[in-house]
């Protein structure tokens, strides 16, 4: 097959129809389409509102502490031997993800649009976290769906969403994991369409969240932008970051796409390798398709039934990937990496020991690839790694692998 | 063109001046012999149509029971394949019921809409409804369909309104669906009082019959819906027979059928003042 053409401006997606080349649109139920619509246009006209964006920044800056630093992190470095590695410090957002950014968006949105109940999915927990934080600030009823295995695999997030006032409830269908309380989530919203808000945490799903939570996320992107340009005088030769659905990355490439000389990679989760069934990755180990209302790469059987996907990591536990992903794989403007659930393992051992940072799980999927970048780009380059979330929540995994009792 | 079967079947019931009762059963539950026992047991018992569900993974319109309907039927291997198959059994027998598809996108994203289309075809299928395919993402589909001479019937909802109607009927073939509640399937009860004016309303801007269904349990329920609409279908409530009867360890398919022959009868005599006996 021959690769679609590259787009003069990446910056010009979706196109009229929420796609992607080929990927996105919006596969949903009739019941949700009026709403899938009203919310496009709510969303669209909030864009473009400079009192909506002055507002969203006031909170950005004040509540959860942006910018976030980029950092040098010296001793990675070091360690790899290659290009020096910039970390960007989402993990200290308020909450400890890059979630907040994209919750603090839609729940303005929300709100804006006279929506009074807030449902949302959550696979690690920490977007359910982001969610139940921002609910709460604007007091707002907030349920979080959940898959039952995660609820098992994540329970201080699970206490943290309670502690804020949420109503986490487990699904128990399907997988019980995040793509079975995204379906949850959807049939929520279908029956409760008058007074609902489904407040989405990926770049993922029907036009127009894949839209939306990539600007949101953006600004992790442009605040790099102006830091490296600040701190190096240029542009990083490589971006680096985890997918999952794909938000954290995204909004770190974004601002970059129209700059062709620096590299785009984003590392799906291997699980327990490649050459197994057992992974989550959907560009690497999938095909396209439909589900949860967009056209894009998906871990599918032969029949198009979807297929459970794996990782020691909740957050990247999810068998599709946001569209605009699955086009600038085609396009080739990004590069999909994996690394699997050991190596993930050994990356956020490493860098807790050599910065002092505990990275989430779902971050050091990136790390474990970022030597490797740091490498092939050589002493003179320079990457930047997108460090979505903090570790804190995941002592208890990452010690039950290393066979300890805490 | 030929008359369609889903076509020449609405015309004989309108000249009986009734509604067709549509039960909906999921190919594979609670396996493939079974299913086909059913099948091929429903015009006997009373089906006018039948709406066959093809299982799949992730359905996200669905309520619980037709969920774990389509989990057993995917445990029990259940594709399709094999739903097709199951179609083109019954066909060998029964020439004149029209049978419609109803599941989701990407099994059939995966076939291919084209030899999908002359598959099912071939198979004597006569319509397909794609839950989660409106209308904005229908003309690839719709496309296929049509030359092959199947019906792609759309859903409309009470979130349908005025302004939104004649993009959802504008490639309408067969019959429209109407979902009397918004929800998914199997929760929440179907009011005949609010569905009468809608079903009215898109009969009229539509130019074909209007089906009515998630949301109808009991024979009262389809005797009402009956004498407003075109068809009565229902779903969930049969689905959940299935899964007591295995519970049980009852005869699945006397006992399925049994459901059948009484909301049919409901749906049959509904508009003669007549109750079910
Ligand atoms: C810290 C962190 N990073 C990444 C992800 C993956 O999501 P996304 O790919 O949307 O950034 C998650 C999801 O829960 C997360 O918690």
């Amino acid at each position: 097959m021959d690769a679609p053409a590259r787009p003069n401006d990446y910056t010009a997606y979706p196109d009229d129809k929420g796609r992607f080349g080929d990927y996105g649109g919006q596969y949903v139920p009739e019941t949700l389409m009026p709403l899938v619509h009203d919310l496009d246009a709510a969303y669209a006209a909030a864009k473009a509102d400079p009192a909506f964006q002055a507002e969203l920044a006031g909170y950005l800056t004040h509540y959860v502490g942006r910018p976030s630093p980029l950092y040098f992190a010296a001793r990675l470095t070091e360690h790899f031997g290659g290009a020096k590695i910039y970390l960007k410090r989402e993990e200290l957002n308020h909450t400890g993800s890059h979630k907040i950014n994209n919750c603090m968006g839609q729940i303005l949105l929300a709100m804006r649009m006279g929506k009074t109940r807030i449902i949302a999915e959550t696979g690690a927990g920490q977007h359910g976290v982001a969610t139940a934080t921002v609910c709460a600030r604007f007091g707002l009823p907030c349920i979080v769906y959940m898959g039952a295995v995660d609820v098992e695999r994540q329970k201080p997030n699970v206490f943290r969403m309670n502690l804020l006032g949420a109503e986490v409830r487990p699904v128990t269908s399907g997988s019980a994991t995040l793509k079975d309380a995204m379906n949850e989530a959807l049939r929520d919203w279908v029956t409760n369409v008058h007074d609902t808000y489904y407040l989405i945490g990926t770049a993922a799903g029907m036009h127009p969240y894949p839209e939306m939570v990539r600007d949101f996320q953006a600004v992790i992107g442009r605040e790099t932008r102006e830091q490296i340009l600040e701190v190096e005088g240029r542009l990083p030769d490589a971006v680096v970051a985890c997918v999952g659905g794909g938000s954290n990355a995204i909004g770190i490439f974004h601002p970059f796409l129209n700059d062709e000389g620096v590299k785009l990679i984003g590392v799906e989760a291997a699980g327990e390798g490649m050459d197994t069934e057992r992974h989550a990755a959907a560009i690497n180990g999938g095909r396209p398709g439909v589900l949860h209302g967009n056209m894009t790469y998906l871990l599918q059987d032969r029949e198009g039934q979807i297929t459970e996907a794996h990782s020691i990591s909740a957050g990247l536990d999810y068998p599709g990937i946001g569209p605009e992903h699955s086009w600038l794989h085609d396009v080739g403007r990004a590069t999909y990496l994996t690394a699997t659930d050991a190596e993930s393992l050994d990356a956020f051992m490493l860098l807790s020991k050599l910065e002092g940072i505990l990275p989430a799980i779902e971050s050091a999927h990136a790390l474990a690839r970022v030597g490797d970048v740091a490498r092939d780009v050589g002493k003179d380059g320079i990457v930047v790694l997108n460090l979505s979330g903090r570790g804190d929540k995941d002592v208890g995994t990452v010690a039950a692998h290393l066979g300890r009792q805490i | 063109m030929t008359k369609t079967r889903i076509d020449a079947r609405f015309a004989a019931l309108k000249a009986e001046g009734r509604a067709a009762f549509v039960p909906y059963v999921m190919a594979g539950d609670p396996d493939a012999a079974t299913a086909l026992a059913i099948l091929k047991g429903l015009p006997q018992a009373g089906a006018d149509l039948i709406e066959v569900g093809f299982p799949f993974s992730d359905p996200m319109a669905e309520g619980p029971p037709i969920q774990r309907a389509a989990q057993r039927a995917l445990a029990k291997g259940m594709t399709l394949t094999g739903t097709l198959d199951l179609i083109r059994s019954f066909r060998a027998d029964d020439q004149t019921t029209p049978v419609i598809l109803m599941g989701y996108m990407n099994p059939l994203v995966t076939w291919g809409f084209e030899a999908f289309a002359r598959d099912a075809a071939a198979a004597g299928v006569d319509g397909v409804i794609v839950v989660d395919c409106p209308p904005e993402e229908a003309d690839p589909l719709a496309d296929a369909l049509e030359a092959n001479g199947l019906a792609l019937i759309f859903l409309t909802t009470p979130t349908t309104d005025g302004k939104r109607l004649p993009t959802v009927i504008r490639r309408a073939s067969g019959f429209v669906y109407y979902v009397s509640v918004a929800g998914v399937t199997g929760v929440k009860e179907a009011d005949a009082a609010a569905v009468a004016p809608n079903v009215e309303r898109i009969r009229k801007a539509a130019g074909l019959p209007v089906a009515v269904g998630f949301g109808i349990k009991t024979p009262e329920r389809a005797s009402a819906i009956a004498q407003v609409a075109d068809a009565v279908v229902v779903g969930s409530a049969l689905v959940d027979e299935v899964a007591e009867a295995v519970d049980l360890n009852e005869d699945v398919t006397r006992r399925v059928l049994s459901k059948v022959d009484s909301l049919a009868k409901a749906v049959r005599f509904a508009r003669r003042g007549l109750t079910a006996v």
